[in-house]
């Protein structure tokens, strides 16, 4: 009985260890990548489709353009589903790739140092294999590298053995050149759900990819734009070696087991990062190691003290960040600009840095009003590698970071709209969890983010300042405007003097435009003598309902008109006011319409006071 | 018999009217010029307010405010002041007065706003600092409560009653004190003195009891603190007559307070001149005549204690008088009213304690 019991035993102990495909695994862990629940499901699917075209176009430096159509299929009882419909007009995938990199797990063109959205083609597989759980209906792959052929894949997953199942392949001609790639797929989900976190995560991933053109019809048949502002599409990054201070053992095996050198100080030399002649045999002096040696000689134990020695060397150079892709604060600011449409934004790109051998940028910006959400704290846009992250904010570091300011010193008060952003990009992002929302508390990067925050707040308290030297000037204007007047009056009446006294040359207030309808092109209204005032303060407003006007400010000083305050555009029924800082003899406003024959109606009025 | 009494010398109506315009004038300059109209005056904050001895009244420092058009924060009541200038001065061309009230109400209509009538009093205030001339000069009036009576003959100067000439007791009710008759002539009296008298009770029973014929005497009844006009109508009975003042109060740390206020003036008027009258005396009732006449009374309360605190601190209590009767206060801790000679009969206090009192006050 003993012994039965004891083959018992090993009959469990085979059963547990029997080996599971990835797909399988996948598949039985689907809440790590972020399948968790219907809600989730759906938001995970568009993303890891639009990230994937976010890539395949950037790597063929084309402004990407990426259609989204979630549609409901016939209603059943029990559940809903979708069908998800993304194009874009990428690279495509070769024809012969196509089942692989959608049908099978851990396939991917990304297993080389090297930034990018995702890492192990992980993302798209899953939504495909979490629709396939759920609809048990095949997916539909279109794909053109912009050869003559389109290739079109209907294919299911073989979960067990991690394969394709191809059940239609159709081929046709590609008359106009067409590059990219369609998916299209059933899942189940919860759309009226997961709707606010979609749109989110549409206007985030616009605000950070201003050159993507990105359109979203939703099952209800809203168009939802996200219209490309930009045309410069960032390089793309490099691959890199990997920089010996980030090497662990499995990595260093793998470069041994493929190596051609044949000793180690050209082994050195040919495999890793910034590792020069000498750096190589300092770095071998230094670890004990023969220069001449047969690096496939290495013994196990001797290369896991290799991988010590080379993580505790500290004269390899840093990692140099020219294989990372930051955002680039222009095109920051595009994006900031385009969808959150603030009156004030600061963005900074931090010098690159690194982290045990990993190079990172951080960028980060700051946005006041407009279409920032006025919230008792702060709002966290937060992003790695050009991706949003969407979930379980307060874990991460960047959360930390922002609740230890003290923003009072930067003149931010609750319930202001403030919103903070930061990017991350690095070749290896320190992801807390595997489901890739939150970013670990790495000092290196946390010291560039509050160092990177600072900056732009620092600018932000700037602006605040000055906006509030402007208000109270115009408060002062309007004060001295209402009274001064009455005083002349009186003082004439009460002097017994027939006539009022200019007061002119203590305050004037000229009206430049008076319900103005603009033209196309700039017209100027009359022109303000400026000598004598000490304050000047241009006051405007667009009274039109919808239409938008530009403005711009001139001055006379010595013979030459320049430009005071740069084009700025009202929006309808928006009102601007500015001082002027530089002094200027004679002043001209000009004004017109934003939009072409969509005249806006302005007012316009400048105020001097000789204080 | 009676006197007849000196003209009043300078027509204060022209000095104020010129006063007026002059400012007027100098605002317009000062814009024409390029500079924001401004004015000076002395300050009215507490720290410059001094006592001086030698006018026995309450007067200005040197320190000067500037208030400047300018400045922001000075604006609104700069428009204010010379918005109520132009106001006072138009009351002035026209002969016509106005009430504290009536210029808060009449300044809506040029589209000039107080927030309260505090503001606009705050305003004639410093009108009355920067010309120098009391409100009522500038035609503008408090409420009137106070009356006269006596055999006093005046002469009015107001439009409509040019010339008219008016004996004060023609009216067994009194007359109530206002711009017309702080303002009128003084042409004769057959009086000797003047009572004043804080309460309307007493008031009135002195002309019921004939205290004028009996005392050869104007009685004037204040009805609690006098207000301006009646301070210097005092005044003017006694600096333009030549009569000596008796001031009858409730023996209470207020009482006597009303009566220093006719002799030595208020803080608060510490920027005008002639509305005190320094020679004028209490006459009682005293906190000693509480005891001696075996009054009915009260006990002081904390807040009157508080007060003769105050009070004993004050440079205008100085006096021998003040000094011993806030001390006896202090002492007996005891309070009476005017009234209270009433439980001796309603004559008592005519026929016994006012010849007393006035004999002892003469000598």
């Amino acid at each position: 009985m003993k012994g039965g019991e004891e083959w018992q035993g090993d009959k469990v102990v085979a059963q547990t260890f029997q080996e599971i495909s990835p797909a399988d695994f996948f598949y039985r862990n689907r809440e790590i990548v972020g399948f968790t629940n219907p809600t989730r499901a759906i938001f995970s699917a568009i993303r890891e489709l639009v990230e994937n075209s976010l890539d395949a176009a950037e790597a063929i430096q084309v402004p990407p353009d990426i259609y989204i159509r979630l549609s409901q299929d016939e209603e059943s009882k029990s559940s809903r589903t979708y069908t998800l419909r993304v194009e874009d007009n990428g690279s495509g995938i070769p024809p012969q790739q196509v089942p692989l990199s959608f049908g099978q797990f851990l396939v991917s063109s990304k297993y080389k140092l090297k930034q990018a959205r995702g890492t192990f083609g992980l993302g798209g597989t899953m939504a495909i294999l979490y629709g396939q759980i759920t609809t048990n209906k095949p997916v539909c792959i279109t794909s053109s590298t912009g050869g003559s052929r389109i290739f079109k894949y209907v294919l299911m997953i073989d979960i067990e053995k991690n394969r394709p199942v191809i059940l239609d392949r159709k081929v046709l001609r590609n008359r106009w050149k067409w590059h990219g790639t369609i998916v299209e797929f059933h899942l189940e989900g919860d759309y009226s759900k997961a709707m606010p976190r979609i749109l989110d995560y549409l206007k985030l991933t616009a605000i950070v990819n201003p050159y993507a053109d990105i359109t979203f019809v939703d099952p209800k048949g809203r168009l939802y734009r996200f219209e490309r502002k930009s045309e410069e599409v960032p390089p793309p990054p490099v691959e890199t070696l990997p920089h010996p201070h980030g090497v662990d053992v499995e990595t260093l095996q793998r470069i041994i087991r493929s190596t051609g050198c044949n000793n180690m100080l050209s082994f050195m030399k040919e495999h890793f990062h910034r590792v020069g002649e000498q750096t190589a045999r300092q770095f071998l002096k230094s670890a004990g190691i023969d220069e001449r040696m047969n690096p496939k000689s290495l013994r196990p134990d001797e290369i896991v003290d290799l991988v010590r020695a080379m993580k505790n060397f500290k004269d390899f150079l840093p990692p140099d960040a020219s294989c990372l892709s930051p955002i680039g604060e222009e095109l920051m600011r595009t994006g900031i600009l385009k969808e959150l449409e603030p009156r004030f934004t600061a963005v900074s790109q931090r010098k690159p840095s690194a982290y045990s051998g990993h190079p990172f940028i951080v960028e980060v910006a700051i946005a006041y009003g407009g279409k920032v959400p006025s919230r008792n704290d702060i709002t966290l846009y937060r992003f790695a590698n050009k991706i949003p992250l969407m979930y379980d904010e307060s874990g991460d570091v960047s959360w930390k970071i922002l609740r230890s300011i003290n923003w009072r010193r930067y003149g931010v008060s609750p319930g202001m709209p403030v919103a903070v952003l930061v990017h991350i990009c690095s070749t290896k992002i320190p992801y807390k969890t595997v489901g890739k929302e939150i970013i670990a508390d790495i000092p290196e990067i946390s010291r560039e983010i509050l160092n990177g925050i600072r900056e732009v707040a620092r600018r932000l308290r700037r602006y605040l300042t000055r906006r509030k030297h402007v208000e109270q000037q115009r408060r002062r204007l309007s004060i001295f405007s209402r009274y001064l007047p009455k005083i002349a009056d009186f003082s004439a009446r009460l002097g017994g003097l027939e006539e009022m006294p200019d007061i002119n040359r203590l305050y004037k207030r000229q009206v430049i435009f008076r319900d103005y309808k603009t033209g196309n092109s700039y017209v100027e209204g009359e022109t303000f003598n400026a000598e004598g005032y000490k304050t000047i303060l241009v006051i405007a407003k667009n009274k039109h309902e919808s239409n938008s006007v530009n403005l711009r400010v001139l001055g006379l000083t010595g013979s030459r008109w320049r430009v005071l305050i740069p084009e700025v555009t009202l929006e309808a029924g928006a009102e601007f006011y500015e001082m002027l800082t530089k002094r200027a003899r004679l002043l001209k406003v000009q004004v017109k319409s934003a939009v072409r024959n969509k005249p806006g109606t302005v007012n316009v009025f400048i105020d001097g006071l000789s204080e | 018999m009676g006197r007849s009494v000196k003209k009043r010398s300078v027509s204060r109506r022209e000095v104020v009217l010129r006063r007026l315009e002059s400012l007027g004038r100098r605002f317009c300059e000062q814009i024409e010029k390029g500079v924001f109209p401004w004015i000076e005056m002395k300050s009215r904050s507490t720290d410059n307010i001094f006592y001086s001895p030698e006018l026995r009244q309450y007067v200005l420092g040197d320190r000067v405010v500037r208030r400047s058009s300018r400045i922001v924060r000075h604006l609104r009541p700069f428009t204010q002041m010379v918005w109520t200038a132009y106001f006072v001065k138009e009351l002035i061309r026209q002969r016509k007065t106005s009430t504290l009230r009536d210029v808060y109400y009449s300044a809506q209509a040029y589209d000039i706003f107080f927030k309260d009538q505090v503001e606009s009093d705050n305003i004639i205030t410093d009108l009355e600092t920067v010309t120098g001339f009391p409100r009522e000069d500038l035609n503008v009036f408090p409420e009137e409560r106070s009356a006269v009576f006596g055999d006093l003959t005046i002469e009015y100067t107001v439009p409509g009653y040019e010339g008219r000439r008016l004996n004060l007791t023609s009216h067994p009710d009194g007359l109530m004190i206002g711009p017309a008759l702080t303002n009128s002539r003084l042409i004769r009296t057959g009086a000797d003195k003047v009572i004043v008298i804080e309460k309307g009770a007493m008031f009135t029973r002195f002309i019921e009891e004939r205290v004028y014929e009996k005392f050869n005497a104007i009685l004037i009844y204040t009805a609690g603190q006098a207000p301006r006009s009646t301070r210097y109508f005092i005044r003017r009975l006694n600096q333009e007559v030549g009569l000596p003042v008796y001031i009858f109060t409730d023996a209470d740390p207020w009482g006597m307070h009303i009566a220093m206020v006719i002799i030595s003036g208020s803080a608060n008027a510490a920027h005008l001149r002639d509305l005190t009258t320094p020679d004028a005396k209490w006459a009682g009732v005293w906190a000693s005549d509480i005891n001696s006449y075996k009054l009915p009374s009260e006990g002081l309360s904390d807040i009157d204690i508080k007060r003769l605190h105050e009070l004993s601190r004050d440079p205008r209590y100085k006096g021998e008088l003040w000094q011993r009767e806030i001390k006896t206060f202090m002492k007996i801790k005891k309070k009476c009213e005017l009234e209270a000679f009433s439980r001796y009969g309603l004559t008592h206090i005519v026929d016994k304690y006012l010849p007393e009192r006035l004999k002892e006050l003469e000598t």
